[in-house]
Order: C-alpha cells, then structure tokens, then sequence
C-alpha cells in the first residue's frame, strides 16, 4: 500500500505529552513540514520556550535549545549572529512572549534580527494550570483572574501582533489560527512565507498562531474551537499585520 | 606582538578577548565598563565579527547563550547591578555546561550604589549568585597585564571544562591607565566542541542545549556530573601569588585585585618600622587557593589580615581554610572607598601588639 501520510523530516519519533485535543502539536508538524518543504533542516536550529511547548527540543529533529523564560529571542539573536546563514525560530506561548519576554521580543523585531517566531497563543497559561495571561480576554476566567478578568484592575489583553507589525524591523506579521482544516493550511503558507522572509534576509518574522487549551479553559477539545472562534476571533482578527513583500 | 602599550583597563579588556579570538560580544552600558563596550563596537566589525548592544543585561547574557552554544567563543560584560541582572542566564550557561566569559567590573552596592570601586561582589561571584548548586571559575586580576593574561587563560578554562568563567576586576582597574603587553600565551589543548548546536550540517542526531532535566534522578545525576567537574577544577586551577612570606613572617595579608596593590604598599611601609609583613593574593576567588594558606599558616607569627572593599566577604574563605589555626582579623572599607595604606598599617600594627601581649 503506498504510503499518503508521512511523519515530516522535521520531527522525531517521540510521543508529544500534549493534552488531548490541544493544538499545540498541529503547529509543531507545520512548522516540521515547512522546514522539510524549504530544505534547511540540516542548518535549522529552533528555540524552546518556558511554557507548555518546553520539551520541543525533543520533538523537532534539527538542533535546538531551551531558553530561560520568555528570553528566546535573546538566545535566537546570538544564534543568528554567531551562526548568519542558520534558519534560527523561536516557538513561544503568550506568557514567554507577552509577559516575561515582551522586552526580548519587542527588540529583536525591532533590531530587524533575522529570525523567526512562532507565537502560540491560546489565552492562558498552559503549563502553570491556567492562570491569567497578557492575552487572556476582557471578563475571562482563569486562576488568578477568578472572577472574569476585570480591565479596571489588570488591564487589557495585547495585541501582539498588531504591536510587533508597527515597529520598523519588522519584516512580516501575519495572525493566523488553526481551528479549521482551512485555517491550519492557511497558517501552514503564513509560516512557510515567514520562514522565506528569514532565509531572504528581509529582517523579523512572526507568524500568531490562535491555539486552544481545553485543559485549562475547561472544555472538550471541540468546545475549544468554537471558543477559540466566538471569543479569540473577534478580539483579534486574523490576517496579515505587516509585510513588506519584496522591499529590502 | 609582543608591543607594549599604553591602554585603559576596560579597553585592555576588549583588545585581550579580541586576541583570544572572540567573536561575539554582547553587552549593555554601565558605568564604570561601559568603554569595553564601546571598544567593541568599534573593533569587532572592523574584523567581520559580532556587536550586539542588547536591550538588557537579561538579553545581553541570553544572547551569549545563545552564540556560545554555537560553540563559538563569546562574552558579556557588566558592573554589579548589570551582573545581578545576568544571574539568571549565568545559572542556565552553568546548567547548559555552555563555555563564556563574563567580566565583572565591581562598583559599590548594595542596590544602584555607586560608580566608585568595590569588591563586594565576592559572594555573588563565587558562591553562586544565581539559582542552583554551581559554581564558576573567577578570576581577579591585580594588574592591567594580569587582566589582558587572564582573559586568555579564562576563555581557555571556560573552553576546557564547559564552564561560564568570570573576569572580576573593580573600578579601578577598569578606569587607570597601565603599560600592557599582549603576548602569545601557551595555549592548552582544548576539546571539540561536538556538542555545539548550529544547525545538525550533516550530523546524525540532532543537539540540544538545555539545562531542564525533569526527572528528579536525571537531574541528580547532571549535578553530580556538575559536582565532579568543579571538584577537577578546584584540584587544577587555583591560582594565587604568595608575596614576602619567606621564613617567619608577623603577619600575612590577604587581599586581591586592587587592595593587593595597597597592600603591596603596607608591607613596604612596615617593613621601615621592623615588622614583616607578607601577602597571600588569591587570583581565583573561585576555587580559592587554600594551598597558598596551607603553604604560608606555620610562616606567619600573628596571624591573617584580610583587607577587602567589602564588609569581609573573602574573609569567610580564608577563616575556612585557616580553620583555627592562626587569628584572622579584618580591616574592609565599603561604598566605594579604597583602604588606605595608613590604617591598614595601624591594624597591622594593632594585630603584631595583640599578638605579643
Ligand atoms: C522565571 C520563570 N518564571 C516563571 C516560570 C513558571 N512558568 C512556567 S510556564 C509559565 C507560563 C507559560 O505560559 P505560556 O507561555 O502562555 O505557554 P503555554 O503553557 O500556555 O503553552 C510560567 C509562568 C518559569 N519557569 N520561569
Ligand atoms: S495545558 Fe493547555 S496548552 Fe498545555 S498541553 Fe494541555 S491543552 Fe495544551
């Protein structure tokens, strides 16, 4: 019988510890199979982050690292810059990226590093057990926001895409989501394009990728993607935030 | 090579790695290093290398991170309140087994301080600083030459073990200026770096660079890994200069980096009024040259006098290694001040006659 589905170049032969449901995994093959699709598994080295994708570095078979707590794309930038003709990505959830790391990020878009990050966003805290994060939305329940995030008192949820498309280094934005056979292709082009961007040396990628977490939003994993459409979507729309095409 | 020049300790500092084959430097402003960072700017992309100004001391350390798990050879550098900011990378760079240079020009603390020279980040320095049973290697230069040799040598320490190592100097010997040489040091064999992720270029198995190790006897097993290494280090790479200790001595001092320079001074001064005064100065603070203890306690007739700019933080190590044996008193000034020969020679003084009562 001919083979149709393949496990891609990209990733390893280990189980994922990712909770049923969760997309969290979908994203990792996207990623594998663009790195397959693009022919730069041998020079591509990722970065992990803290967060529910921690053990990452186990799942995709090019080099990797694990970074400290939101500073992934510190350690991506002296990858890059030690190593320039590496394809060097940085996979990160909301917490790394928006709370503890929005410094890290903010810059190396800014400095136009040549590198890519995939951001996962999916509203929460995943790996703590479900706590308020940058991103949780107005009147959201979660762990330390018990009764609805009030935007009195903690503030608004950031548009990190939106943020990173204004600054000048960077090269492409794109927010995409992978709760539909449709949306998953989508962001499959939208990471594959940010991937291309790095490898033409056009500066800083990032592709949003919205992403569930019934574990701790409560939900079964199909109750998770009508939330992630009815409540993430609106709040932010997908679609391309910043590409400068074919300018330098 | 082999020229002698004139240079500023901060941009020795950046010649010397430079030579040592550095290729990235990535650091963040603070005074009083802030012209290694400026010397680098300017002499790294003159030579197709790498300057990163970071938006952090954090980024700066994690970039190092970074490109050191490359497997090229890179540093940071900073003064305290930029290093307690490091301390987090520090401890992943130990955790990952990453080889690096941090240099540590020490101003007085605690909090912003001031700009002025100290030695009160000797515990930070060698008793961890960061999270997690580690250590590293930390050298303490006394000289503006001492510092240029020893930052060849700690990139060749970082590069043998796989060890984060530390060049701690203070202020003042950031900011005078002194007569260098470079020269072509004896370099040791290092091992490969085969465990460098830069992209697998035809390699088999894929690298990691980690220090998460979520299974509780995984995670003992790396320590004691960690533990046997340190153990080697301390066995092979103490390093101390015993100055004046011939034959039987009042007292010993024991100083390093600048206040050995002052101490050099006391024992002169001394010397005019008939007591004999030595010194012990450690050039690693980490691991501590207990051998050089060892080697001048039954020399010395009252005892140590540790001088520190610090409340006496190296003079816990000296009491551990002398254990008992001889007195160990303390003369420290804090904030920024430098000892002055006079009341370092009037503890001395006090010390000789206590000793003789
Ligand atoms: C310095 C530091 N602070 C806190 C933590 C604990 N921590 C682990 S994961 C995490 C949140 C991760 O959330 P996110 O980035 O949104 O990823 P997710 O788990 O949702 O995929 C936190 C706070 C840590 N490991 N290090
Ligand atoms: S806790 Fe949430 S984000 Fe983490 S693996 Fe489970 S479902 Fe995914």
């Amino acid at each position: 019988m001919a083979l149709t589905f393949e496990k891609p170049k990209g990733l390893t032969d280990v189980p994922t510890h990712y909770c049923p449901g969760c997309t969290h995994g979908i994203i990792h093959r996207l990623i594998a199979e663009v790195v397959d699709e693009l022919g730069v598994l041998d020079k591509t080295v990722g970065v992990a982050p803290v967060g529910c994708s921690v053990l990452a570095y186990d799942y995709f078979s090019c080099d990797m690292y694990e970074a400290a707590h939101g500073r992934a794309p510190a350690v991506a930038t002296g990858i890059k810059r030690a190593k320039p003709d590496a394809t060097v990505f940085t996979y990160q959830g909301d917490g790394d990226l928006a709370a503890i790391g929005t410094a890290e990020i903010v810059h190396a878009a800014t400095r136009g590093e040549k590198i890519t990050t995939v951001f996962v966003n999916n509203a929460i805290y995943g790996m703590t057990g479900g706590q308020m994060a940058p991103t949780s939305l107005p009147g959201q329940v979660t762990e330390t926001s018990p009764y609805g995030r009030n935007t009195g008192l903690a503030g608004y949820p950031i548009r990190v895409s939106e943020m990173i498309s204004t600054l000048d280094g960077a090269s492409y934005v794109e927010r995409v989501s992978v709760d539909s056979v449709k949306n998953v292709m989508r962001a499959k082009k939208a990471i594959k394009k940010a991937f291309e961007y790095q490898i033409a040396g056009k500066g800083f990628s990032m592709v949003e990728v919205l992403s569930t977490c019934p574990t701790n939003w409560g939900l079964s994993p199909t109750e998770a993607l009508t939330w992630l459409r009815d409540n993430m979507m609106p709040y932010y729309p997908l679609g391309v935030k910043k590409d400068i095409g074919e300018e330098d | 090579m082999g020229d002698k020049v004139l240079m500023k300790g901060t941009e020795a500092i950046g010649e010397a790695a430079i030579r040592a084959d550095c290729q990235c430097f990535f650091g963040y402003p603070i005074t009083p290093q802030t012209e290694v960072a400026a010397y680098m700017a300017k002499k790294m992309p003159e030579l197709g290398r790498v300057f990163v100004q970071a938006e952090s001391e954090v980024a700066a350390i994690n970039m190092v991170y970074g490109a050191a798990g490359t497997g090229v050879r890179c540093m940071t550098s900073s003064s305290s309140p930029g290093i307690s900011l490091k301390a987090e990378g520090i401890s992943y760079i130990a955790g990952a087994e990453l080889p690096c240079l941090i240099v540590n020009i020490v101003r007085g603390g605690p909090g912003l301080g001031s700009i002025q020279p100290a030695q009160s980040d000797y515990f930070q320095a060698t008793k961890g600083g960061g999270h997690g049973d580690y250590n590293m290697p930390v050298f303490a230069p006394s000289s503006i030459q001492e510092m240029v040799d020893l930052i060849q040598e700690a990139f060749d320490v970082a590069d043998a073990y796989r060890t984060p190592c530390m060049l701690m100097g203070d202020g003042m010997l950031g900011q005078m200026m002194e007569p260098v040489e470079f020269h072509e040091t004896a370099r040791r064999e290092l091992p490969k770096k085969d465990w460098a992720a830069d992209g697998l270029r035809g390699r088999a198995h894929h690298n990691v660079i980690n220090s998460l190790y979520l299974n509780p006897e995984e995670l003992e097993q790396h320590n004691l890994h960690l533990q046997e290494k340190y153990q080697q280090i301390k066995k092979n790479e103490a390093r101390y200069e015993i100055y004046n200790c011939e034959g039987e001595v009042d007292i010993i001092l024991a100083a390093y980096g600048t206040t050995s320079r002052v101490c050099k001074n006391v024992i002169k001064m001394a010397a005019e009024e008939g007591i004999r005064v030595g010194l012990v100065r450690p050039i690693t603070l980490w691991p501590f040259p207990n051998e050089a203890f060892e080697k001048t306690v039954e020399h010395t007739k009252y005892g140590y006098l540790a001088v520190e700019m610090s409340a006496g933080q190296m003079i816990e190590d000296v009491r551990l290694v002398v254990n008992g044996r001889k007195p160990v008193g303390f003369h420290g000034r804090m904030g920024g001040m430098v000892p002055n020969p006079e009341d370092i020679l009037a503890k001395v003084r006090e010390l000789a006659l206590e000793g003789v009562k």
